[in-house]
């Protein structure tokens, strides 16, 4: 009894499949293309025209998408071999979109780590000739940190502030002319050149109120590049805070400014803060701004508000263009030194992120 | 404590357009009032305005007088905030504070006011609330983790809580149930029975039973035409509403023949 019911179940079951699964490439398929297609490259590399490792590659790739959906085409039909076609596309865009990526954070990384010492990060480049090794990048490190940091110190509130204004307040404002002003300079400024603004501080601080060059001025240059995107992302975050959370926290009785600082700019807060870093991140690769703000220095100085100041631009700047194979190197251990600035940046900015924002069970 | 509420020739505009008109009702004290009434008739928009939350969307107001005992909550003098903390509300969705834990979530409306209050005298206003919303049990050994990890119909009660935690003399209720499952919807109106004892209670549903089993007194509000202001067609005992209602329209929606 019991072996003629399952017999009977085991063949429905397979009727099942067979209705519903179809047939399909096997499951070594894709690899087996895949070889096959790098084998056909790289002989056609070493009998025929096709040159390069680039090059080599780029025909396994079109041999790899016309073997594979040819293949499908003839056993699985035509949804599957569209459906295989498209992934396919997928992940070549992903590979080429992160291809340079890599090759630039290799490349400085493979150049920049070299120069790396104990040194490199303590000394300055004062009586250290671009010819000889040696030096280092600690006055550059002091200016960015102390430059970015004030310009951060008064983007970030500014931009938060004119967000919070936007979204918060301005839809219910008498008149509009406040709102689509700050809307139109955002809008604006997000596309003047940062040597323009550099440009403007020089004139308006240096040139008009007689200030001398200093890092502040510089900061007060990144801070204007910094402010659109703070404003904007700030906007979005706070535009996703919904509706019904502002109004129970006014239904509890809680004042209108204490709902938005207690309850919408927390759950806003880990884009509020990835929109600040974003923008931090941008600015602190600013070169022009700085060359017309504070210019360059060999030497420490530790005081944003006296005389110019180094920052890692320009350090980087300074020694690509005095051109020896020593001066090269300091500014490739320069450039690493301020990709993994940001990045420290980013990561900090994360956790806190993590540690403030919504709480997930 | 409980308060009454009078509603007396009540308009009410989002901007230019005039979505409710002539609404004129009682709230007693110490009862439930259930609205009910087809969608976009307005039910949402009059319970809005009884706690000053209306005018918070960008160009609505209202004409007429709303009245806590005897008091017009409109008066130029009257401060929203403080009508607020008096008329609490619980919303259709629930909305715990995602950035605050279990116990943040019902101390809000007292933490975030300005006066100060001793740890312990939180302490105790989080149990007396919890136990209030019927979750304390469910809840008492973490409330240190996050609100929004909590059920649906933990959330909704968890709202419940924070807002009696102000202890309001009002408790106004839009859909508290629209989003939770039968069992939970029944632990919140045992909820409103045993709330009623304390507060003064009006309750926005779409479920004709739940009017039936909660309230004292039921408003049938309606439309008149697409386009045109909602308006109050009656208000009357419950039991009279559902056995022998005034008007054809109230027999028609609530025996399901509308239309
Ligand atoms: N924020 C708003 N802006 C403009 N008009 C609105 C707004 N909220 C509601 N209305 C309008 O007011 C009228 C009444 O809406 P209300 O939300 O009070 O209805 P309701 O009876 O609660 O409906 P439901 O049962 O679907 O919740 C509707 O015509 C609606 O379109
Ligand atoms: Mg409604």
């Amino acid at each position: 009894m019991a072996t003629v019911g399952s017999g009977k179940f085991e063949r429905s079951t397979s009727l099942l499949q067979d209705a519903l699964a179809g047939r399909r490439l096997p499951r070594w398929g894709v690899g087996a293309v895949g070889l096959t297609s790098l084998l056909a490259a790289y002989l056609l590399n070493v009998l025929t025209v096709v040159d390069g490792v680039a090059g080599t590659f780029l025909v396994a790739v079109l041999l790899f998408v016309i073997g594979q959906t040819g293949w499908s085409f003839t056993v699985e039909g035509r949804r599957h071999a569209v459906d295989r076609l498209a992934t396919t596309t997928v992940y070549a865009a992903f590979l080429i979109a992160v291809t340079p990526l890599v090759a630039v954070l290799g490349t400085v990384l493979v150049k920049g780590f070299p120069v790396f010492s104990a040194q490199f990060f303590t000394t300055s480049m004062r009586n250290v000739s671009p010819r000889s090794e040696g030096g280092g990048l600690y006055h550059a490190l002091i200016g960015t940190l102390e430059q970015v940091g004030l310009a951060a110190l008064i983007g970030v509130p500014i931009g938060v502030l004119a967000a919070v204004y936007l979204v918060e307040y301005a839809p219910e404002a008498k008149s509009r002319r406040l709102s689509s002003a700050i809307s139109f300079f955002v809008d604006v400024m997000t596309g003047v050149p940062s040597v323009v603004i550099g440009l403007f501080i020089y004139t308006a601080f240096i040139l008009t109120l007689g200030l001398p060059r200093s890092g502040f001025a510089a900061s007060l240059a990144l801070a204007i590049l910094m402010l659109p995107v703070i404003v904007r992302t700030t906007e979005e975050m706070l535009r996703l805070v919904p509706r019904d959370l502002r109004e129970s926290s006014l239904a509890l009785g809680i004042p209108r400014w204490k709902t938005i600082l207690k309850v919408v700019l927390p759950t806003a807060l880990g884009g509020i803060i990835t929109g600040a870093m974003l923008s931090i991140a941008r600015v602190a690769g600013e070169t022009a701004p700085l060359l017309l703000t504070t210019f360059l220095s060999q030497s420490i100085n530790s005081n944003p508000f006296k005389g110019p100041q180094a920052a890692l631009p320009t350090f980087i700047w300074d020694q690509f263009t005095s051109g020896t194979d020593a001066s090269r190197a300091r500014a490739w251990g320069g450039a690493l030194t301020l990709i993994v600035l940001i990045m420290i940046l980013y990561a900090g900015a994360k956790v806190i992120a993590r540690l403030t924002g919504a709480k997930k069970s | 404590m409980a308060k009454r509420i009078d509603v007396a020739d009540l308009d009410i505009y989002y901007g230019s357009f005039k979505a409710v008109e002539n609404v004129t009702l009682a709230v007693e004290p110490r009862s439930v009032t259930a609205f009910i009434g087809p969608s976009g008739c307005g039910k949402s928009s009059v319970l809005r305005t009884l706690n000053r939350l209306h005018e918070v969307i960008p160009g609505a107001y209202i004409t007429g007088k709303v009245l806590l005992d005897g008091e017009d909550i409109y008066s130029a003098d009257v401060d929203p905030v403080n009508v607020r903390r008096t008329i609490g509300m619980v919303f259709q969705r629930p909305n715990p504070f995602p950035t605050m834990t279990i116990r943040e979530n019902v101390t809000a409306g007292l933490t975030l006011d300005g006066a100060r209050r001793s740890k312990a005298e939180l302490e105790q206003v989080v149990e007396k609330s919890l136990r209030g919303a019927n979750l304390w049990d469910e809840v008492k050994d973490r409330l240190d983790r996050p609100g929004a990890g909590l059920s649906g119909g933990q959330q909704q009660r968890l709202c419940i809580a924070r807002a009696i935690a102000v202890e309001p003399q009002v408790l106004l209720m839009d859909e508290p149930c629209s989003a939770l499952d039968p069992i939970s919807t029944l632990a919140i109106e045992d909820l409103i029975e045993q709330l009623k004892l304390n507060f003064t209670i009006v309750i926005v549903t779409h479920n004709m039973q739940q009017a039936a089993r909660v309230s004292e007194t039921t408003a049938f509000f309606n439309l008149p035409a697409i386009g045109q202001p909602g308006r109050l067609v009656e208000i009357a005992p419950t039991e009279q509403i559902f056995s022998n209602p005034g008007e054809q329209a109230t027999e028609d929606y609530i025996s399901g023949r509308f239309g």
